[in-house]
Parts: C-alpha cells; structure tokens; sequence
C-alpha cells in the first residue's frame, strides 16, 4: 500500500447526504473479480444519462469540469448501506486518496483505511464552510499533525484516526501483515480456547 | 418511543467480570478478544466465516498472492447467492461476468478445501438463510461474512456482522480481524402486536423513527416482551436489517425459542455435546444490571404496517399514513428529501395506500425463510393476483423450495398467478437478470429502497410479506388489515 502523509488539493464537493454504497458503485459492476478498474464507474448512474457514457450529466459534480482534485467532500452519512469493498476500491482507483464528510457509515470507514483512503471526520460547520469555497480553492489534509486546513482561508480543523490505523496509513502497511505476525498468539489462544469450552460445558 | 442516553463514561465494566453485570454482546466479546493493540483495535477471533461468490474473489486472489492457503478451511462455508439466476438453474449461467464469478468461487474453494453448497447443491440459497437453517448459526459464536446482512445470524445470540475484502482476506489469512468495540444499544419492544403487523413492521418502524443513521457506531440488542414472543424467522427479519439504522449489527438472546429451533438440525450438536453447549448458552442473557450506552423504549401497540416511500430504508410510514409535506421536512434534509421523491416519483403529502404498483417481489434474506412463504400462502390461498401486477416469489434457499412443494404452498401460489423461482437473492440487488425496469414499482420484501437497488431506475417500497401479498391481490399499495376476517 502506498504510504500517506500529506494531501493538499482542490476538492470535488458531492452535497448530498446519505450517500450509500450502491451509488457509489451499483451491484451490477460487482461482477469482477479483481480489485482494478472501478473507477470508471465511480457513481455510475448519477453520472451518466441511461447508463450512457457518452451522455454525462451535466449538472453532477463529476461532469463538471470546473471541479477536480484528490479530495472528495461529501454531506453526512456518507458510505451506508452495503459492505462492499468495491466502494472504497472505485474511490480510490478514480483518484481519490481522501474523502471528507461530517459522518460516516462505519464499514466504509473501515473499508477505506484498509485500501489508503482517508477518511476525514470534520464538524457539520466546518464542511460547510469548504463548501463555500470556490472551485480553485485547495484543501490541505495532514495526517501527522490529523489537521484539515482550508487553504484560502487558513481555517482548520482536527481529525480523529486511531494511532494504530495512522501507523498503517503512513507506513504503507495493512493489517493482513500484522495479523501474519501474530500468527502464534493465535494459535495458542485456539487451544486455550478449545480446552476453556471442554471445561466450562463438563462443569455446567 | 422515548431514549436514554447514557453519558456515564465510566461503566463499571470489566473485561475479567469483577465489575458490574455484563451485557449479552460483552460476554461473546470477552470471549474472542485475543489481544488489544495499543491505541488501536483488538484482535478479535472468528468462530464461522461465510463466503459468497462476490466479495471473495479479490480475497483468494490476495491470499494467492502473499502465498499463503487459508487458515481454517474448517471454520468457512461457501455458497452462491447473489447473482445465480432463479430459473433453470440446471443450465449454465448465461450471464458471462456471473458465470466466471461463480466458477471461481467453485475453483477457489476446492484449492482452499473449502465446503461449498454451490448451484445444484440441496443446501444451495441465500448465505443468511442457510446458516441457521443448517444449524451452523449458534448462540454464542462470532460470525462473519462479507455482507451487511450478516447481523442476520445475531438472532441466535451471536456477535454476527457483515464485513469488506481485505477483511474476508483477514480471516481467510488468519481466522481474525481487528474490530474496535463498538457503542451498545438496547431497544425494548413490550407489548402485543396489532393483527397484521408482524416482525417486518416492527423493524421498519424502528428505522423510520430513529432514521438510517440512528445506530452508527452501535451495536444493537433486541429485548422486551414482543421480542420474546417472536419466531426464529421473525427475529431473524429484526437483526438482519439492523444495519439500516446505521448499527453494526443486532441480536437477541437466546431462549427455548432458539434451542427449539436448532436442535436436530444438520450441523447442531447432538447428545451430549448438545448438553454441555446448551448448558452455556443459556449464560448467554444480559445481566439485570447490565449497562448500555443507550436505550430505546417501544410500544409494540403503537405499531402499525409499514411501508417505505423514498430512498432509504429510514423513509417509512404506515400504509395509512402520508408522506411528509414540505412542511413536516427539517430544512436541511429538504433537498435530499425532494430528490427522493423525484426519483420515486411520488409528491410530498400524498397517501400511498391505493398506489398502482406494478411488480410485487417476495425474497431476500430479510423475508424468504418458510414462515415468509407460509404466511403469504395462507393469506392468498384462495385469491388472485391483480392483473396489473407481476408476482416474484423468491425461496431463500434450495430447502425452503422443496419445503414449499411438499407443503403445496407452490400450488397456492401458482393459483393465485404468483410466479415461485429457485432460491438467490435475485431482485433484492438485481445483480442476475431479475430486474425491476426503470419508473416501475415494486413492493418488496427485501431491506434497501436506494435508486437502482432492484435495477437501474426501479422504485422500491419495502414492506412485510403480508402487506407484499395484500398488494398483489388488490394491485396497489394495501392495507392488509382491510382484507384479514
Ligand atoms: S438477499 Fe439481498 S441483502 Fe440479502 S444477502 Fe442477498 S443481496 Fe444481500
């Protein structure tokens, strides 16, 4: 996994609350089964007219030309719903390295950790001060410091992560590796735990 | 419905049991903590892993890739479920894409000597469904599955909850994950249940009051009297749609109601394995004084049948109801709301009982077990479908089918024009070619409304099986009460 430390970019304002996983990658593009090439159909239907890719829609924010950047801000609640994976993947893969929203469903949360996405937690009034800037402004996200910073107007917030999930992040590691590396306590508590269940049933 | 919030940071609670009671989720919990990291999660021990054919390929890949096999080829069953098709299902999957999908999973399980109830298999259907109706769901387990709709399997008293890839890559690699402890949430339903309002409702209600993010962070504990009296099925509709209030998952404790359920089936444990498990599962109740970080109260009276008009599964009223005005709509949530109802469109105000519906689909993990199909048959024995309508009814597994056939509930339904398919999960995500097309209507008795769930463009209402049946008899949106005697 790439490492992460600091992100500073123009962002892509998506105002919409509730965005749920299906949106963010509809169950017809679940068929692959690589983690590659999502990316294309990153809101598939909120982007295209009659799932047509030569007729974007012009009013989403995807379509508009004037928005781009590595940071996608979003209203609250943003992830519900399903558990797919394949919603942080399509993330990432369009670009993104960070997703900033006053809420989020826990298993997207989760799930972008997981594949490098930042997840960014910031107060209902500070989003919507970034989404009152301009579509030139830059937002800068340092993980280190777990500051977002309004560039334009110096304005910033803290963010939450736990410290193990930072590790993660910055080094570029996951936690499949971690869990390899602890492969003997797991075990052991395997057995302890097989002879603990033989004991607690014969004394019931 | 009225809430506590318990701002007590200090819960005596610990891990060892010397502090104050422990709830039903911390006496699983406890069990399968193998570690803390510092600053960070726990490692946290899997008991049963489920797996299906669309959110493993990219994890078997992963496991390949690091060159490793997976860990406990005992501990995980397979299936395929979401995008077989629901007829034919001797022939080949004509779908390209689905085909492969399901040919690797076959491939990936035999290299891993995973068990796999694939198509054609006796014990084939909805991952949620065949957990517990092959007794491999039990009291006291932590399960896992790369699907939202795991917390299904919590009706049983387990730590159940649905998880993304690289966490099914976790377990495959190492039969855990790392999982912060989550908030616990207990909500009491009491009371007795009006005529036609079952589980479905009750949940519904639940979600329309507290909204589809009402229980992030929170894991969930059904309680109370109605709750008791309910059926495995039944309680297994509460949890499974848990994770449309945003909760990470829901469960009940276990009871006679459950023992009663999983004795004699396939995988439960006999004689006097049977004994010593039992014994320990009836320790598995929250303790009197158990503490939880919130509490809803529910009066079960107050519950009427639901039916959902929007885009989340929170956007619910009563079928005698109407949809909220502007007026009634907070000023912030105007905007999504009004796009909402564009999508379904349907205007603000208007009642939805006696809305011209045109498919009408019975399955999914939420309402496709036996009781499901009973209960509709009993209801439409009899009657006809309206003309109007197009009746799916999807079993959620290869058992409940043959179930319903020696029952002669396939006759029922066929009589009364409604149309019984092999088992999958089908129009609940559309993911095969059960559809709904795009500015049709469908009641439904799955557990998401999002644009597009059923197909691009479909619109949803989700409500019981009973309203579902009331609905394809009388072609619109009914009120099943009007036609019970
Ligand atoms: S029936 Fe629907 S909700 Fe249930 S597992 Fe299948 S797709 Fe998911």
């Amino acid at each position: 996994m790439q490492k992460l430390r600091i992100i500073k970019s123009r962002f892509v304002p998506l105002k919409i609350e509730n965005v749920d996983t299906d949106q963010i990658i509809p169950a017809r593009f679940l068929k692959a089964t690589t983690k590659e090439g999502f990316g294309k159909n990153l809101f598939r239907d909120w982007r295209y007219e009659n799932n047509d890719e030569s007729k974007p829609k012009k009013d989403f924010v995807l379509n508009d030309p004037a928005y781009s950047g590595e940071i996608l801000v979003a209203e609250k609640n943003y992830g519900c719903g399903s558990s797919r994976e394949h919603a942080a993947w399509a993330i990432k893969d369009y670009g993104f390295h960070a997703v900033v929203s006053s809420f989020f469903a826990d298993i997207f949360k989760n799930n972008a950790l997981n594949n490098g996405v930042l997840p960014v937690q910031v107060s209902e009034s500070f989003l919507q001060k970034i989404f009152g800037q301009g579509a030139d402004s830059e937002l800068t996200i340092d993980l280190d410091k777990q500051k977002i910073r309004i560039d334009n107007t110096g304005e910033e917030e803290s963010f939450g992560i736990s410290p193990y999930k930072k590790t993660c992040l910055m080094n570029g590691y996951d936690d499949i590796d971690y869990l390899i590396s602890i492969k003997k306590d797991i075990e052991e508590f395997e057995t302890k735990k097989q002879s603990e269940n033989s004991k607690t049933y014969q004394s019931a | 419905m009225n809430e506590t919030n318990k701002t007590d940071s200090s819960r005596a609670y610990s891990s060892n049991g010397s502090g104050g009671g422990r709830t039903l989720f911390e006496k699983i919990w406890d069990k399968h903590i193998i570690k803390k990291i510092e600053g960070g999660p726990s490692v946290f021990y899997i008991d049963k892993h489920f797996i299906h054919e669309v959110t493993s390929p990219q994890a078997f890949t992963g496991l390949n890739n690091r060159g490793i096999r997976l860990f406990r080829p005992k501990q995980t069953v397979a299936t395929a479920d979401h995008n077989v098709p629901t007829l034919h299902q001797e022939l080949p999957i004509k779908e390209e894409l689905s085909r492969l999908q399901v040919e690797a999973l076959k491939k990936n399980c035999a290299e891993h000597g995973v068990e796999l109830y694939g198509l054609g298999h006796p014990f084939q259907g909805i991952v949620h469904v065949i957990g517990p109706e092959l007794g491999i769901t039990q009291p006291g387990m932590t399960i896992v599955c790369g699907d939202s709709h795991t917390s299904t399997h919590g009706a049983f008293g387990a730590i159940a909850f649905g998880i993304g890839t690289s966490e099914v890559e976790m377990v495959m690699a190492t039969q855990c994950i790392l999982q912060s402890k989550p908030k616990l949430m207990r909500i009491h339903i009491d009371g007795v249940l009006n005529k036609g309002v079952v589980s479905k409702d009750i949940i519904l209600h639940i979600i329309s009051k507290i909204s589809a993010s009402g229980a992030t962070g929170y894991f969930v504990e059904y309680a109370g009297s109605t709750i008791r009296s309910l059926s495995m099925e039944a309680r297994m509709t509460i949890c499974n749609m848990s994770i449309e209030m945003g909760a990470r998952g829901g469960m009940i404790a276990p009871d006679e109601t459950t023992f009663n359920y999983i004795k004699g089936r396939k995988f439960a444990p006999h004689g006097e394995e049977w004994e010593k498990k039992l014994a320990y599962w009836k320790t598995l109740y929250s303790d009197a004084n158990a503490k939880f970080d919130k509490e809803i109260n529910i009066n079960a009276a107050e519950i009427e049948p639901m039916i959902t008009y929007g885009t989340n599964p929170g956007m619910g009223i009563p079928v005698t109801g109407h949809i909220p005005s502007l007026s009634e709509v907070d000023e912030k949530e105007k905007a999504s709301f009004e796009k909402s109802l564009r999508y379904m469109g349907l205007e603000p105000g208007m009642n939805i009982k006696g809305k011209k519906v045109d498919y009408v689909f019975i399955g999914s993990c939420t309402n496709s077990r036996i009781e499901d199909l009973r209960m509709v048959a009993s209801f439409v024995k009899g009657k006809k479908k309206a003309v109007n309508v197009e009746v799916w009814v999807v079993p959620g597994s290869r058992q409940v089918e043959m179930q319903a056939r020696e029952e002669g509930i396939d006759k029922i339904f066929e009589e009364a024009g409604f149309m019984l398919r092999q088992s999958g999960c089908s129009a609940c995500l559309g993911m095969n070619e059960d559809k709904i097309p795009a500015g049709k209507y469908c009641v439904s008795t799955s557990n998401r409304n999002f644009e597009g769930r059923q197909g691009a463009g479909a619109r949803t209402l989700l409500a019981s099986p009973l309203t579902a049946a009331a609905t394809a008899i009388t072609g619109v949106v009914a009120d099943v009460r009007e036609l019970l005697n």
